[in-house]
């Protein structure tokens, strides 16, 4: 029985896989130039956000409110109140002699530390006692507690050791001394650490999104449902989304790398085709992360709503926030499972350390294996009938 | 094509069930659409006849009943199915952010016809839409919208149409056209199935089969169906013959009532029994009563009654 239409060729022609694949890509790209406020916004993001994070963020802080408990008027708490005036770490609004002003100060923000020298505390630094120097900090914000703390005690002892009262009653040295070398940034920068964080990071957010709306926007506008009744396939679809976007992301990881070296200083001492190759796969694996949360939700909403969960363990368990080795072992874990995480590290090795991709061969196989599994869920997810 | 006297069978589906939510949409529908023909498919609003096209083409899966389109099975070779036949959908389904052109070429480029490029010109030629094919298809008009999505249907040459109201909202020149192009179709050897609510449209199909409820009532050429409901009509004219509907209404032997402008079709199922009933208003002075073949719709708004009234 030839029920065939007239002219009706099958499968040949110019059709076939690589036909359909490119049907999508050319259709996806189209609705993707057109789609121009989308398009800026998302040239705009990197930029912005690089400003923002690469200005305002700065572990190691400045002007620290702080105040001063005098409970004795002596020149050697004068000269550590002159010392702490002297420093930017520190910016001493108020000096207090009574406990209560103390506790009011930290309690309501007016200082973040407060420095209490005691009642006869030179008394009893030149008879060669070990005072105690109290030192109250509000932790609540324990990054910039910890690291003031560290540089309080250095400035009272350069203070003490230059005030030559106390001369002999200099405290001996330690038994060692520890030489700090801060490899790869010695200036201790915490931009030169964030920028490839924030690379990561933009990416992540952008192409999630990206992708996640992709299959649900065809639902919500109706198209879905003549896109189905093609003769084209789950994968042929999947690919064809994809494809435009690794180039916007190429280019977003472009603006960054760029803003990055002429605002911010940061090196690529590693080779840019590297750099270039782990980012594309890194663009790559999130794009399809992003179309699998499309194949999951029922609207856009809830692809954003995904998105979004997403998002959010790889910003705070990736290594971006926090330091990946302080963290417990199951959140490590989780850590190993998400994108970011590899891909932090490979591009800290490439653009500050030089490392060469096949010393970083496991992160790249994590990160084409995440690929992997997000493509085969995305393909057997996606619901070809409208059941 | 050589004329046969046994048309070959396009669609050929038996016991056509499908629930959703534990509601029956369609239920135990068979049909058969026999070559080159244009077979309309009617009935109200949510009677299943969107749920049964879906069906055909490979977009939803019955729950059960077993069939062919174009000799492929709908259970397992929908892939095929897909290739070989258009479907138009009731709402507008192409994309409105891509222009004509694009459309046009993204269908063939899917179907993997040969120059897409040239094919898409080709259409563009044939729907006279030349000089305006840069135009994005959300800015068209309703009509021309209709147009653009019969003319990407039919651009990778299926062997069958099935179009879900594709009138819908269409101005009649542009419903007109668009039989023609229908029938122009159905001439070269095209097979369609056409859901519609329009009767001059049924009237335009070669045959028709009526949906209510999920379950197929009638089948058969327009002449087929009307008779199968075996209605005889009177026509009633006159003054005041909106007062005579609701006299009539409920008086046993008439089973159906409808309003024609100033006049009044009424019908019953039983010849001797509608006459019985009608007797008294028949010498009302002022009240011309003809006798007259019952039309399309008479029959469908009978047929919905009956099936109302087993539904309920």
């Amino acid at each position: 029985m030839s029920a065939n239409g007239p002219n009706n060729s099958n499968s040949n022609g110019n059709g076939g896989f690589f036909g359909r694949f490119w049907a999508m890509t050319v259709k996806e790209f189209i609705q993707m130039t057109r789609d121009r406020i989308t398009l800026a916004t998302m040239i705009m993001i990197p930029i912005m956000q690089l400003l923002l994070f690469g200005f305002a963020i700065n572990t190691t802080p400045h002007n620290l409110p702080t105040a001063v408990l005098m409970r004795e008027n002596t020149d050697i708490g004068r000269s550590i109140l002159a010392a702490l005036k002297n420093t930017d770490f520190f910016e001493v609004r108020s000096v207090v002699t009574r406990a209560e002003d103390m506790d009011r100060l930290l309690e309501s923000g007016e200082a973040l530390f407060v420095v209490e020298i005691p009642e006869g505390f030179e008394r009893s630094l030149r008879r060669g006692d070990t005072p105690a120097l109290l030192i109250a900090a509000d932790a609540t914000d324990p990054v910039a507690a910890s690291s003031a703390l560290g540089a309080l005690s250095g400035i009272v002892t350069s203070a003490l050791a230059g005030d030559r009262q106390v001369e002999f009653a200099e405290p001996a040295k330690p038994a060692f001394e520890v030489i700090q070398h801060r490899r790869y940034n010695p200036a201790g920068s915490s931009t030169l650490n964030i920028v490839p964080g924030l690379l990561g990071t933009i990416l992540t957010m952008t192409l999630l999104i990206f992708t996640a709306l992709s299959v649900t926007r065809e639902t919500e506008r109706g198209t879905m449902e003549n896109l189905l009744s093609m003769p084209i396939k789950p994968l042929e679809i999947m690919l064809g989304k994809i494809t435009p976007y690794v180039l916007i992301g190429l280019i977003q990881a472009l603006i960054i790398i760029a803003a990055g070296i002429l605002v911010f200083q940061v090196p690529i001492i590693g080779h840019p085709a590297a750099l270039a190759a782990i980012t594309a796969l890194f663009v790559i694996t999130n794009l399809s992360i992003g179309y699998t949360f499309s194949t999951m939700a029922t609207n856009q909403l809830q692809a954003m709503q995904m998105a979004m969960m997403f998002f959010l363990p790889n910003i705070l368990l990736s290594g971006f926030m926090f330091p990946f080795a302080g963290m417990p072992r199951w959140a490590q874990w989780i850590g190993e499972a998400l994108p970011l995480t590899h891909y932090l590290r490979v591009v800290r090795a490439v653009m500050l350390k030089g490392a060469e991709i096949g010393t970083l061969a496991y992160d790249t196989a994590a990160l084409a294996g995440l690929t992997l599994i997000a493509m085969l869920i995305a393909v057997r997810r996606f619901r070809r009938t409208l059941d | 094509m050589i004329a046969e006297n046994a048309p070959e069978v396009v669609i050929d589906v038996h016991h056509l069930t499908k629930s959703f939510g534990g509601r029956k949409v369609v239920d135990d529908v068979s049909m058969s659409v026999r070559k080159g023909r244009i077979h309309g498919f009617l009935g109200p609003n949510g009677s299943g006849k969107t749920t049964t096209i879906r069906m055909l083409c490979g977009l939803l899966t019955p729950d059960s009943g077993t069939g062919t389109c174009l000799g492929f099975d709908i259970l397992t070779e929908s892939d095929r199915i897909r290739r070989r036949v258009g479907y138009m959908t009731q709402k507008f389904s192409l994309y409105q952010d891509l222009s004509i052109r694009e459309n046009l070429e993204f269908v063939a480029r899917v179907y993997g016809l040969p120059d897409p490029r040239e094919k898409a010109g080709a259409a563009i030629e044939r729907l006279g839409l030349k000089g305006r094919e840069k135009q994005l298809a959300g800015e068209l008009s309703g009509g021309w919208k209709q147009r653009l999505a019969l003319g990407a249907c039919i651009l990778p040459e299926p062997a069958l149409l099935l179009l879900d109201e594709p009138t819908a909202g269409v101005d009649p020149k542009a419903r007109r056209d668009f039989w023609n192009e229908i029938h122009a179709l159905a001439a070269e050897g095209l097979s369609v199935l056409v859901s519609t609510h329009y009767m001059d449209e049924a009237e335009r199909c070669h045959e028709i089969a009526y949906i209510a409820y999920g379950k197929l009532l009638a089948e058969g050429t327009v002449d087929e169906v009307i008779e199968g409901t075996g209605l005889v009509t009177f026509t009633v004219s006159g003054p005041d013959v909106h007062r005579l509907q609701s006299e009539l209404d409920g008086v046993p032997g008439i089973d159906m009532i409808a309003p024609f402008g100033t006049s009044l079709h009424v019908a019953g199922r039983d010849a001797e029994e509608l006459e019985k009933a009608i007797a008294p208003w028949r010498d009302r002075p002022g009240l011309k009563w003809e006798k007259g073949e019952a039309t399309l719709e008479d029959a469908f708004i009978d047929l919905m009654r009956r099936s109302e009234d087993n539904f309920r």
